[in-house]
């Protein structure tokens, strides 16, 4: 069971409070119905299926309820970091700096 | 006296005792403590301490078992978890039973029942023996060969044939009596594994200060230490050095666990333990779990698990009195008994050389044969010292003996003429392979190390250390060693300093071996995986039919698949499959070993989930009234709903019926407590709920309600439900029973992710008000007078307003799911039952009738209104559902909108909801059957639509059905054909609003 941390809480608790929600900064278009049919079609369906750090939304379901945004190591499984819904995507490039 | 002589003068005390190969005062079974077991109905006397296993060998019952597929009589072939043969059901009364519990780890008590398993009639004598002389019809890949054809063969002759031949025990079949319990615990430093190296670990760390957990699957820690009493650690004799190193832990505050399995290791250090708590006493503390599963989260772990010696692969290796050496000095040395008086040895590694050793001093007769040319000089002059024969460069070509070892047939390598020796017992060592199966779930790569022909632990993303004999460190003196400098660096990587101090053992026995040795074959079988029944000539026959990766070999022999993991066995399978592929065997592939460790028990794994506390069952107040009113209930989702009330012994269909009718006819009543609630607050709640649901929201008057539909981005119906505007700021939203939680959950995505200006806040209120519903043309007559703050004859349809009823505070709504002239009473549920019985006494003239769920999914059914996840399956639009009325035209925007206008949405051919009327009233259509417009056309036939809601309507006197077919709406009139349990049947296609049409019956 992973540790994940949440940004909000500013805890690292149980996967079990979280609940995974999909992949991160896919913003609903402002003006949905100025979109075409594959934008659209993109928006809904089209993921990046990432292998190695994908970026994702996860919500402390069991906690203080908000959704927040995580990198995760698709191949190790392991989350690298996670930050506040509505922060920039992080510098992947930065991220493996740290980490070495 | 030596020591030999010292065994032959105690004999006859301990023969008497405790069996005629019992050593009087060895071992760490209590000798002055007799306990009494049976063994296939046969009364066996044991000692305190013994397992099953050791208690039978004391009274030289080797023959414990009956092979898998062969029949074949089997022994104990080892003292340990990875026991492949001696599987046996052991039963305590009623709904305890458990099969295929090895009898190496099982710890007897007073009155232990055992029996062994798959043999008839008896062990001695097993009918299915007979497989074994068939065996050249059963070879590798039979099942896939030979039961191909024909398919209708499979399930009716050979899998229940198969099934009852083979298999290993049998799956108890009452409830579990027992109950499990489960515990989070956190620590410094988790170690796996009690013996040498594990000790040092957690002692080094403990004195450092580190919160400490130590695990051993077995009865007692210690492991290798057990089985070397006459080694010195420190100056003291290994077992004093073992009671001291286990009283400083407890002094430390580590907590010591015996008799529990690590079964797996989990992502960031969860590591699963299933504790035995009660399986080894003969009256369990009341209330005692049976077994406890632990999930621990350590900050750092060190796997200390040893390793697994490893059987040779020679024809016969099978008889029972055939045995690894290592369990020989296990069951010398920890449970003082003699495997045999006259021992064989064949070794390919020198710990054997130690045991033989210690066997001839114990008593027996040993010759030692080895696979090696030479062997160190110690060890040949130790055993001159003996006058034990030695053969070197030396193999067994076969063993004889029906029901146990009596001989065996020994020959140079080279080839030339063998000789036969007398033997009871045959002991052997292949080798030692590291036991890494935990670090494999960590994802640890592991390393293949030629020169010992094993695998090693490489790295792994896990705080996780390997030490002792699992990192390949052979020997007391290099475990301890290991063990301290892991739990320094334990230590050390937490912040904490420890002092690795150095331990000096005396009379240790490391040793060396060589790799798998490939032994000549034989006449006889040479089985690689005991438990599977594989033989050497399975694995070949495997290669020369094509498979090359162990992955392939492994599932076409099925080597290594039985409920020891392939323990014993994966090495040497990968051994002879690389002989066999004339390839190093790295390239050959290593299987995954996966959790658990051993078989679990889905007790321990389900802990409380079981029974009554499987899951939470939610209650609404009115549930009391309903179990006394003889209510019959229904799950939906965690709820339990009173599904109808039968009166004076009638069936469902007849009390629906009459729920039915005095709905309709005068005043039903129901409790919707269930529902879903959502208060919606803020400045912003108008345009939040507008930008939620597809109706338009933003002109909904305080005090009027509205019917919503809420999509999917994709444009597909999620959930529904009526919205209430309580003032400017506040709305009260319903949703359906079982979606509550998840349209709060989409509710939050959009407002925290999407539209975090809006200034709304969400609470569930689901279980702060409880939902009266009335219904029927008597439901007003029977409110009105309860009714304080509002004039309910100017109440119209869809009006909402918080008011008094029966002088309790109420958010009261007029709206209707039954098709008649409805109101929804909220109060708070703690006068919920209040309410109820009020209502119940202010309707009794006007005959007024509780009714359950099925009355309300018939009447709404009555009406064509949809029930969400029952009449839409997730691809189903608002129009499809007949709801294109519930868009907001005039809207720009909101969750799914722009979906509902991509191609394939607006096809004319989308399945549309229609109503389904049989040609016969009486018949009832299947919910989910399938519609097909030519039931004539040549089978797979084009199926246009499914039957989603199936009912006997008393209102129309006949069945009705909702169904969704291709271009429904355009097909109305048509005769189309819905599929029977047998055959099909004609139904008309018609408007799915079979009563009252134009809605006049709730809205006037
Ligand atoms: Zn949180």
């Amino acid at each position: 069971m992973l540790l994940i941390h949440c940004p909000y809480c500013d805890k690292t608790l149980p996967e079990a409070e979280f609940t995974y929600a999909g992949e991160a900064h896919i913003a609903r278009p402002a003006d949905p119905s100025a979109v075409g049919d594959e934008a659209w079609r993109d928006f809904l369906f089209v993921r990046t299926n990432a292998r190695g750090p994908h970026y994702e939304r996860w919500r402390h379901s069991h906690g203080c309820g908000r959704f927040f945004n995580a990198v995760r190591d698709t191949v190790s499984d392991r989350i690298l970091l996670t930050y506040k819904a509505g922060e920039p995507r992080p510098d992947l490039a930065s991220l493996a700096g740290e980490k070495a | 006296m030596s020591a030999p002589a010292r065994a032959e003068a105690d004999a006859p005390l301990a023969r008497a005792a405790a069996g005629a190969f019992r050593l009087a005062g060895r071992g760490r079974v209590d000798h002055a403590s007799r306990v009494h077991v049976t063994f296939d109905g046969r009364s066996v006397t044991g000692l305190s301490g013994d397992t099953l296993a050791s208690a039978l060998l004391a009274h030289g019952i080797h023959l414990m078992g009956r092979s898998f597929k062969y029949h074949r009589p089997r022994g104990l072939v080892s003292a340990g978890s990875e026991e492949p043969n001696a599987l046996v059901m052991t039963r305590r009364g009623p709904g305890r039973a458990e099969p295929n519990t090895r009898a190496s780890m099982q710890e007897i008590y007073e009155g232990l029942a055992a029996e062994s398993q798959n043999r008839w009639p008896s062990l001695g004598f097993d009918a299915g023996a007979v497989n074994d002389h068939l065996s050249p019809l059963i070879a590798a890949g039979f099942y896939y060969k030979t039961f191909m054809w024909p398919r209708a063969f499979w399930r009716r002759i050979y899998e229940p044939a198969i099934r009852t031949a083979a298999g290993l025990g049998r799956a108890p079949t009452e409830l579990d009596a027992d109950h499990y319990g489960a515990r989070y615990h956190h620590c410094d430093l988790l170690v796996v594994g009690g013996g040498p190296a594990g000790l040092a670990a957690a002692l080094t760390a403990a004195r450092a200060g580190a919160s400490v957990m130590i695990a051993d699957e077995h009865a007692e820690m210690g492991g290798a230490l057990l089985s070397t009493p006459a080694a010195e650690i420190d100056g003291v004799p290994a077992w004093d050095f073992l009671a001291a190193t286990l009283a400083e832990l407890k002094r430390l505050g580590a907590v010591v666990l015996p008799r529990t399995t690590a079964i797996g290791y989990f992502h960031q250090n969860m590591v699963g333990l299933a504790e035995r708590v009660t399986d080894h006493l003969a009256t369990p503390p009341e209330g005692a779990p049976r077994e406890r599963l632990w999930r621990v989260r350590a900050r750092r772990v060190v796997l200390a698990q040893g390793a697994i010696e490893r059987p040779l692969v020679f024809p016969g290796n099978d008889r029972p009195g055939v045995m690894l050496a290592g369990a020989a000095a296990t069951m010398l040395h920890r449970f003082g008994v003699l495997v045999g008086r006259r021992v064989a040895v064949l070794a390919a590694h020198d710990s054997a050389w130690h045991t033989a050793f210690d066997l001839a001093d114990a008593g027996a007769e040993v010759s030692l044969i080895d696979v090696r040319p030479t062997v160190g000089a110690a060890l040949e002059s130790a055993a001159v010292t003996r006058s034990i024969a030695v053969r070197l460069a030396h193999t067994i070509t076969a063993t004889h003996g029906r029901l146990r070892l009596c001989a065996v047939d020994v020959a140079p390598l080279s080839g030339g003429a063998g000789e036969r020796l007398p033997a009871d017992c045959l002991l052997m060592s292949g080798g030692w392979t590291p036991s890494l199966h935990l670090f494999s779930h960590t994802r640890g790569s592991l390393v293949w190390d030629a020169g010992r022909e094993t695998f090693l632990p490489g790295t792994t993303p896990e705080a996780c250390t390997v030490a002792g004999a699992a990192a390949g460190a052979w020997g007391l003196g290099p475990a301890l060693t290991e063990g301290t400098a892991a739990g320094a660096a334990a230590a050390d990587a937490i912040g904490l300093s420890a002092t690795a101090s150095e331990h000096f053992v005396d009379h240790d026995t490391p040793g060396t071996g060589v790799p798998t040795p490939k032994l000549p074959k034989g006449r006889g079988k040479a089985f690689v995986d005991y438990q599977n029944d594989v033989t050497d000539k399975d694995i070949r026959l495997a290669v020369r039919e094509g498979m090359r990766s162990i992955e392939h070999v492994k599932r076409y022999t099925t080597n290594g698949m039985a409920t020891d993991q392939g323990k014993l066995s994966n090495i040497n399978a990968l051994s002879i499959a690389a002989d066999a592929l004339a390839t190093p065997a790295p390239a050959v592939g290593l299987t995954t070993f996966r959790p658990p460790f051993t078989p679990t028990t889905f007790g321990a794994l389900a802990g409380h989930h079981a029974g009554a506390t499987f899951e939470v069952t939610r209650k609404t107040p009115i549930d009391p009234w309903a179990e006394t009113a003889g209510a019959v209930f229904e799950p939906v989702s965690l709820w339990r709903r009173a599904r109808y009330f039968p009166q004076g012994g009638e069936t469902m269909d007849e009390a629906v019926a009459r729920e039915c009718r005095a709905t309709r006819e005068a005043v039903g009543l129901f409790d919707a407590s269930t529902l879903g609630k959502i208060e919606v607050v803020g400045p912003d709640s108008a345009q939040f709920l507008h930008l939620m649901y597809t109706n338009p929201f933003m002109k909904l008057a305080v005090g009027r309600c509205r019917y919503g539909v809420l999509l999917g981005e994709d444009g597909f119906i999620r959930d529904d439900g009526v919205i209430a505007r309580i003032d400017d700021t506040r709305y009260h939203v319903t949703t359906t029973t079982g979606g509550a939680p998840r349209v709060l959950a989409m509710m939050e995505d959009y407002l925290q992710t999407e539209w975090p200006h809006l200034k709304v806040w969400l609470t569930s209120t689901t279980e702060a008000w409880a939902t009266i519903a009335l219904n029927g043309p008597k439901a007003a007559e029977v409110l009105a007078p309860l009714v304080e703050g509002i004039d309910l004859a100017a109440f119209p349809h869809m009006s909402a307003a918080t008011c008094r009823v029966a002088g309790i505070a109420a958010r009261l709504m007029r709206m209707s799911f039954t098709g008649e002239r409805g109101y929804e009473v909220n109060v708070d549920p703690r006068r919920a039952a209040e309410l109820w019985d009020t209502l119940l006494a202010a309707g009794a003239p006007h005959g007024i009738t509780p009714y359950g769920t099925e009355t309300m999914h018939v009447l709404r059914a009555e009406k064509g209104f949809i029930i969400v996840g029952q009449d839409t399956d997730g691809t189903v639009t608002p129009d499809d559902a007949g709801l294109g009325w519930a868009i907001g035209k005039q809207k720009t925007d909101f969750v799914g909108r722009r979906s509902l206008s991509r191609p394939d949405m607006v096809t004319p051919w989308r399945r549309q909801l229609v109503g389904l009327l049989t040609e016969d009233p009486d018949l009832l259509l299947e919910e989910g059957a399938q519609i097909v417009a030519d039931p004539s056309q040549p089978v797979p036939m084009r199926m246009i639509g499914h039957v989603t809601s199936s009912y006997r309507s008393a209102t129309l006197g006949r069945t009705i059905a909702l169904a969704l077919v291709e271009g429904g709406r355009g097909r109305q009139g048509d005769t189309l054909h819905a599929s029977l349990a047998e055959g099909t049947a004609p139904v008309r296609v018609c408007s799915p609003l079979f009563y009252d049409p134009d809605g006049t019956r709730m809205t006037q």
